[in-house]
């Protein structure tokens, strides 16, 4: 299909993350039924290339699974993961390990991604290393490139230092530079900048966005939808395992169908002291997956819900150009 | 004029280091705050936003030295150490920690968590301290029941709650809230800001908010002090501080603060990083990294006034002064 770049780089057809949920002792010596939980429940979404899609959502609502899910780090239950074509799901170890060259993924924290007993030019090089990519002179040249893209610059001020004599905006560029050394095409990013000082955070989306523009296909999580909304081409909201609404980020923010995501955007706090906002505050807390409510999974929640939000469990249906919602009422 | 309920002038604090030397965490920060009024202190990792809370707690370890006055309700509650401090402590001003909400014993229910200050503090005993534990619970947004409740038996948003309900157990006048919604979702953040915002309304409560998030307490906070480097770079209105900030850290800090509102402007990071408070700082602190450096910057500015209850440390308002 698409190994010369037609069509969408990533993806995601009907994505299902299920675990198992803990009986205790008693519960298996009393063989009570194993329960599971659908920490993904029917995701679908694309990402092209030179596009990011921020995955935004509360924790819990299964945006870390499906991440990993993609990068088939852990299995999906069911659907599949298309990635150039090529379904990850079905691969065998070989093909695999070639195509995780091509996918890669930055952590949250810097402080704890990076080995302590490791210079940079250790950290850089060793995803090369594993894949036995080049010779050590290719190797050092493409971990002086990854650390320029990453935006460390003079890279010889950097190469021999330890993580410890690093701030942490440069720490989480050497975790950029060795997620990029292998020149992948997916970079996945969950919570880039959550554990960074305000001050540095623009910098570190700001590599992501260069990377985006040269070609990367980029899929961020992040529970910020400030900075979704700058930096993001296209939003997903998740909701208790589900997509709730998806579309171009300008459409999303602008003008949200969902009553989720209208709440959501509601509550996000300005800068501007005089723009107060009518929060909209939703009372009580996501529900536990393991009793998902029927119809709706929001309409427990849900300030605008009708009866039949507890009995019909509404699909993603287009409303604008590439922008999808599920929500009863979004027709309306 | 009534003077505030909470003066702080010329706070310093210094801990001592492994290797005998010092580390100038608070460097001269002088504050006030009026009862019932919501004031932010706000900064990045490291600016010395929460020594100065624990300061003002007596909380710091036995490594750090504090110098300066500390002022509430009119008592100076630094001058003669722990034994002008502990009266105050939980009775007068009280603080929920950094990540309070996993500061509970987790072996021990809820309801007698909290009545544990109360009885400490002898604010009530027995029967009477429980009932007034349910009833904290309720007026966070608890049901009373709960009480009977583990820690583990809540979410992350009802610890946070619980933890506030036992700060407010010896019916404090000023709070002192250390990041109190960092760790949690946005939904939950917004119910706990609401949460703190009506306390203050309803009980005449003073709250100083110590984060990270300039948006929070451009949302929530009438004055607000902007921390680099151990020392107030700027303080005053939040409107002021951010229609017409005149230190340019304040200024750079918003525009680093990606905007629902702006979402195609830019948003620019700030070079460099803050200095080191083991060894002197000579002139401006922020020098080094900031846009509008000039000759004057190698001596240290004074915080001065610029405006009505708005002050600056920055050389840049020399002769511009209000």
């Amino acid at each position: 299909m698409s190994a010369n770049g037609a069509g969408p780089l990533l993806e995601v057809e009907g994505l299902v993350v299920r675990y198992p949920v803990s009986r205790g002792i008693v519960g298996t010596l009393a063989r009570r039924p194993r329960r599971f939980v659908d920490a993904v429940a029917d995701v679908s979404f694309s990402i092209g290339r030179g596009e990011l899609l921020a995955l935004v959502g509360e924790s819990g609502c299964g945006k870390t699974s499906t991440a990993q899910a993609v990068l088939r780090l852990i299995r999906a239950d069911a659907g599949s993961v298309r990635f150039d074509g090529v379904d990850v799901g079905r691969l065998g170890a070989g093909p695999l390990r070639a195509l995780r060259r091509r996918m890669q993924i930055i952590y949250q924290d810097p402080y704890e991604s990076l080995d302590p007993r490791f210079r940079v030019r250790a950290t850089v090089e060793e995803p090369l290393a594993i894949h036995h990519v080049g010779s050590r002179s290719e190797r050092y040249a493409a971990v002086v490139h990854a650390l320029e893209q990453a935006g460390l610059t003079p890279p010889e001020l950097y190469l021999d230092r330890y993580p410890h004599e690093l701030s942490g905006g440069q720490r989480q560029r050497v975790a950029i530079a060795a997620s990029l050394a292998l020149g992948p095409e997916l970079l996945v990013a969950d919570e880039p900048v959550s554990m960074l000082d305000v001050s540095v955070r623009a910098g570190i989306l700001g590599v992501l966005d260069g990377l985006r523009r040269a070609g990367l296909a980029v899929l961020m999580i992040t529970h910020d939808l400030s900075t979704a909304a700058r930096f993001a081409d296209r939003i997903a909201v998740m909701y208790l395992g589900r997509i709730v609404e998806e579309g171009p980020a300008r459409a999303v923010i602008d003008s949200p169908r969902h009553p989720y995501t209208k709440a959501l955007l509601s509550v996000v706090p300005r800068r501007d002291p005089r723009h107060r906002v009518n929060a909209q505050i939703l009372r009580g807390e996501t529900p536990n997956p393991i009793d998902v409510p029927s119809g709706c999974r929001f309409h427990p929640r849900c300030p605008v819900a009708i009866p039949a939000c507890s009995a019909t469990d509404p699909q993603l249906e287009p409303v604008g150009d590439r922008h999808r919602v599920a929500c009863l009422l979004a027709g309306r | 004029m009534k003077p505030p309920l909470l003066q702080v002038e010329d706070l310093h604090v210094w801990f001592d280091l492994p290797d005998g030397r010092e580390l100038h965490a608070v460097r001269g920060v002088s504050l006030r705050v009026a009862e019932g009024e919501r004031f932010g202190l706000v900064g990045e990792s490291g600016c010395g936003k929460t020594t100065t809370i624990l300061a003002l707690m007596g909380l710091l370890p036995p490594t750090a030295s504090v110098a300066g006055r500390v002022v509430l309700g009119g008592e100076d509650m630094l001058a003669r150490g722990e034994r002008t401090l502990a009266p105050h402590r939980w009775r007068d001003v009280a603080m929920v920690f950094q990540g309070a909400m996993n500061a509970f014993n987790p072996v021990r229910r809820i309801g007698a968590q909290l009545v544990e200050p109360m009885e400490l503090h002898g604010v009530a005993e027995g029967a009477a301290a429980r009932r007034r534990a349910g009833e904290l619970l309720e007026r966070v947004g608890i049901p009373a029941a709960r009480a009977n409740a583990y820690p583990h038996e809540f979410s992350g948003g009802m610890r946070q709650r619980a933890a506030i309900a036992m700060a407010l157990a010896c019916n404090p006048k000023l709070l002192l809230a250390d990041e109190p919604t960092t760790a949690l979702d946005v939904m939950v953040q917004a119910q706990i800001m609401e949460l703190l915002v009506a306390l203050t309304n309803e009980l005449g409560l003073a709250l100083v908010l110590v984060t990270h998030d300039l948006p929070i307490v451009a949302q929530t906070c009438k004055t607000a002090a902007v921390m680099y480097a151990g020392e107030l770079a700027e303080t005053g209105p939040v409107e002021t501080l951010y229609h017409e900030p005149r230190h340019p850290y304040t200024r750079l800090l918003f525009a680093a603060t990606p905007d629902l509102d702006d979402v195609e402007g830019e948003v620019v990071a700030i070079p460099g990083a803050p200095p080191r408070l083991d060894r002197p700082i000579e002139g401006c602190p922020f020098r080094p990294r900031c846009d509008r450096a000039f000759a004057a910057c190698v001596n240290a500015p004074r915080l001065v006034a610029v405006g009505d209850g708005h002050l600056a440390a920055c050389h840049l308002n020399a002769g511009v002064a209000a």
